[in-house]
């Protein structure tokens, strides 16, 4: 038995150490918000934040994660108010949607870093996040437009 | 033909005849179809075969009735609970509109969300005419139905980009009726006629001012016979149709609250994984799970028609425990021996040696290429192709004494009733399909072969079942988009005009597999060559089908995406050795079709035709497909070898719209997914196994290698055409004809990266 901090909350966790995060979020504690596209670090669909950091938890181990901080996309914000999460609902950035999971995670850890991102940090912060229905103009848009939702409530 | 009178035996045949037939019947056809079932005591099985002009053909088994309980509803996305019709005080008033005592108004989509926004689009077609706003609305998941049967289609088909076209007149009227409805019960409650009622806000109201709501009518108004004739509002009354409004599945795609077939939980659920075949095509000769058996978590293991599954307490010991499997496959010889230099010899050796069947044929072609002193011809070559939906294929099956839970998300939801029937060993009618989001389907959820296998197991281990392919599962067991082989022959009279054309593909034929008793035997395979819309006096398409080996699907837009590469790139070709301007020497070809004219000048326009900047370069290409005539213009450069696309301009007339934003949002996508394939999209077969296995080595546009995009959708007053799928087609041969303009270099071969040429920048 492991105890995880996932979204501020210890969740003890009874699995494999060798589990790749994503499967201890998805089966394990039915938290699947996060998703699982290509198993190898290819796609992004399962980013999520460890210690601030946008990783894909398919390729993390349970250990690897045991003391750090983990946020999901179920933690972003109780009611969708995260200022990324409000950019992509007024852009209607989701076709299928689901990448989407993935594309916020990259793009909040993205503004954490970089408080206005240009295109081009767009293009290296998000380049390992696919999406196959082609939302990444719509992406784009919304990045720019959390950023000035962010300054409006801050 | 289908169903109990929903259509006629005449009407299956003529999509013409079979539309109208079902615009005539369907709203209130769900009901007498019910009605019409609630004796029927046997299974009985229907063949449907319809088809639509230049679509896809499906003869699928159908089951002649729905499962009774489903008209009551069985909730879709969240599927898992079964949510009624929301109280007594309240009811079903049709098969797509549910009223509960509260107010709830649940709209049941017949079509499956991939993405391609029809839970955003088909319930605002329903709530103009109940006079509702979209935000009232709720979704849910159409269970089986004879009601929900797409008429172009055949079947409950998502597919051939034609939800929104089918659904045009049945959801309108469906609502229209409803409302009609709703109003002669509150008519008859307050004892005046119904004319002297009105409805306002999800409301009647009287010429009093009373009002009773829709909630508290649902239940009398269900019971009220359907009425025939009424009318629905004139375009210009539309006050939801034709807006962007939001789409209604945003918000939860934005939370990890969407629940996709993969997200599905049940009490008790065990997770599943399939060994399959590594060869294609190939079966268990025998397996040792010795060492499988052992390891933590795992339940059972069971051999099935395609493979070994492992069934765990959880995914990733499943994955565990099928690595420690060993299997010997019987797999066939001459699978085994295909590598991509074999399947290209088949087809070019066909291409050479057999001439096809016609499926059309003006003029006398032959004589015009014969009596020609300028012959052009080329011959274009496709690879094969994965979908690679995001989500990979999956499904979970819960099957009981009672019958069989079927959580998945899938375009064909009778194909898979049938298929987990058959593998449950349960009449189809036990089997209840909950349809969940998609994430993504592009034509591989037309396939039920994730299924059966998901089913055997719950069976086999009496628990539900979530099984899961992985990616490389997915991408080395997909049905493949066809590769082809495209012979293209021109021949302009002595005035420089073009007088012959024939167009020869050599392909595997998808609907063979797909729908063996189709009578049809071109299908997909001539779409976008066979309505090839240039004028010229002796045309002819031909098809001769060559099969490969390998199992190969519908992928968005299908054979459009095939002939379309090779007859813009070849038109090209023309209009060089013509020694005119592209967009001119296509316009001379479409005198008499001013719609056609009319996009291509649009993309002109947008592309900047005629006024490129200094190193900057184009290509044009024009498609008709799925009723919507389509254009687009490539930018782009080439630097010291590379290529670099700066823009993709395109212009639509997809005539009227729900929802243009959606549109838009479509017409992008398909752009984008047409930009994957044109640039890298190959699938390469050695020793009868595919070799991609991920997406490093299938590799697929990501947000850095975006080009601009810019849409333009022209009013039309046409009648709805598809959007999911026409812009993808396009892609490659502007792209192709741009790299021409740019370096003189021809492409005859995609991927464009394969091309020794070729250097992407």
């Amino acid at each position: 038995m492991q105890t995880l901090t996932i979204n501020d909350q210890p969740t003890p966790v009874d699995a494999d150490p060798e589990t790749p995060l994503l499967w201890v979020l998805r089966d394990h504690l039915g938290m699947t918000g996060t998703k699982f596209g290509c198993g190898k670090a290819l796609c992004g669909a399962c980013t999520v934040h460890i210690d601030g950091a946008p990783v894909r938890s398919c390729s993390v181990s349970l250990a690897a994660v045991a003391n750090a901080k983990i946020v999901t996309i179920e933690g972003l914000s109780k009611d969708r108010s995260h200022p990324v999460q409000r950019a992509w609902i007024e852009f209607d950035v989701p076709q299928c949607g689901y990448c989407q999971s993935g594309q916020i995670m990259s793009a909040v850890a993205l503004l954490a870093r970089t408080k206005a991102p240009t295109d081009a940090d767009i293009d290296a912060a998000m380049a390992g996040n696919i999406c196959r229905c082609g939302t990444y103009a719509r992406i784009r848009a919304a990045i720019h437009r959390a950023v000035e939702l962010s300054r409006a409530t801050a | 033909m289908i169903v109990d009178g929903v259509l006629d035996a005449g009407g299956a045949r003529d999509a013409g005849v079979a539309h109208e037939a079902g615009v005539a019947h369907e709203a209130g056809g769900a009901l007498e179809a019910r009605a019409a079932c609630a004796g029927a005591d046997r299974r009985q099985f229907l063949r449907a075969a319809a088809r639509v002009g230049g679509g896809l053909v499906l003869a699928l088994v159908l089951p002649a009735c729905a499962p009774k309980r489903a008209a009551s509803g069985i909730s879709g996305a969240g599927g898992a609970s079964g949510t009624g019709a929301g109280g007594a005080a309240g009811g079903q008033v049709n098969a797509w509109l549910k009223i509960a005592g509260d107010n709830t108004i649940t709209v049941l989509v017949d079509r499956s969300e991939m993405g391609q926004g029809v839970y955003t689009a088909l319930p605002t077609l329903l709530a103009e005419e109940l006079e509702v706003p979209l935000t009232a609305i709720r979704i849910e998941a159409a269970p089986v139905g004879d009601a929900y049967i797409n008429v172009g289609n055949g079947g409950q088909v998502t597919g051939t980009s034609n939800s929104v076209s089918d659904a045009w007149d049945k959801l309108r009227l469906a609502g229209a009726r409803a409302r009609t409805m709703l109003i002669a019960s509150g008519a008859e409650a307050w004892g005046v006629q119904p004319a002297d009622c009105r409805v306002e806000s999800g409301t009647v109201v009287n010429a009093r001012g009373e009002r009773l709501t829709y909630g508290q009518l649902a239940e009398a108004a269900a019971k009220r016979p359907v009425p025939k004739d009424v009318p629905l509002k004139p375009t210009a009354k539309f006050s939801l149709i034709g807006r962007s409004l939001p789409r209604l599945d945003t918000p939860d795609k934005c939370d990890g609250s969407a629940e996709f077939g993969i997200d599905v939980r049940r009490p008790g659920m065990l997770y599943a994984t399939l060994a399959q075949s590594p060869v294609l095509g190939g079966t268990v000769k025998e397996f040792d799970d010795t060492a499988a058996a052992t390891l933590p978590g795992v339940r059972k293991i069971l051999q099935t028609p395609t493979g070994v599954v492992v069934v765990a307490d959880h995914f990733w010991q499943a994955v565990k425990a099928r690595e420690a499997l060993k299997i010997s496959w019987h797999a066939s010889a001459d699978t085994a021996a295909l590598d991509d230099a074999t399947i290209r010899a088949r087809l070019h050796k066909t291409l050479a040696s057999d001439p096809g069947k016609a499926a059309r044929a003006d003029g006398d072609v032959a004589a015009a290429l014969r009596a020609s002193s300028s012959v052009h011809a080329a011959t274009y070559e496709l690879p094969l192709l994965a979908h690679a939906t995001m989500e990979p294929m999956n499904c979970t099956a819960e099957v009981t004494a009672e019958g069989c839970d079927l959580y998945v998300g899938t375009q064909v939801q009778q194909m898979a009733q049938a298929a987990a029937a058959e593998a449950a060993g349960l009449p189809p009618e036990r089997v209840r399909v909950h349809t969940t989001l998609l994430g993504g389907g592009f034509g591989r959820r037309l396939e039920i072969d994730f299924i059966p296998a998901a089913v055997a197991a719950s069976k086999a281990v009496g628990a539900p079942v979530k099984l899961i392919w992985t990616r490389e599962d997915d991408m080395t067991h997909d049905y493949y988009r066809p590769p082809a082989s495209i012979r293209l022959d021109g021949a302009f009279d002595a005035g420089r005009k073009l007088v012959a054309w024939r167009f020869h593909s050599v392909s595997p034929s998808i609907t063979a597999r797909f729908a063996p008793d189709t009578p049809d035997p071109f299908d997909s395979v001539v779409e976008g060559a066979a309505n090839c819309p240039y004028e010229i006096p002796n045309l002819s398409v031909n098809y001769t089908r060559q099969e490969i080996g390998i199992g190969v699907g519908y992928m968005r837009s299908v054979s459009h995406a095939i002939n379309c590469f090779a007859i813009e790139s070849f038109m090209d070709e023309l209009a060089h050795a013509a020694a005119k301007d592209p967009l001119v020497f296509r316009t001379e070809l479409l005198e008499n079709k001013p719609r056609h004219r009319r996009v291509l000048q649009a993309a002109a326009e947008l592309g900047g035709w005629g006024r490129t900047a200094a190193g900057h370069h184009l290509g044009l290409a024009l498609m008709e497909g799925y009723t919507t005539v389509i254009a687009q213009v490539a930018e782009i450069s080439v630097d010291q070898g590379a290529l670099k696309i700066h823009k993709i301009s395109c212009a639509v007339d997809c005539g009227q719209m729900v929802n243009p934003k959606i549109v838009e949002s479509q017409i992008t996508g398909g752009i984008v997914f047409g930009l994957s394939t044109a640039l890298w999209g190959e699938i390469n077969v050695a020793g009868g196994q595919i070799r991609q296995q991920n997406f490093n080595t299938y590799r697929v546009v990501r947000q850095n290698e975006m080009p601009e995009i810019a849409v333009q959708l022209l009013p039309s007053a046409e009648a709805p055409g598809g959007i999911g799928e026409p812009s993808v087609a396009l892609v490659a041969p502007a792209l192709a004809n741009a790299i021409f303009a740019a370096t003189g270099q021809r492409i005859r071969a995609l991927p464009l990266a394969a091309q020794k040429f070729v250097k992407i920048a």
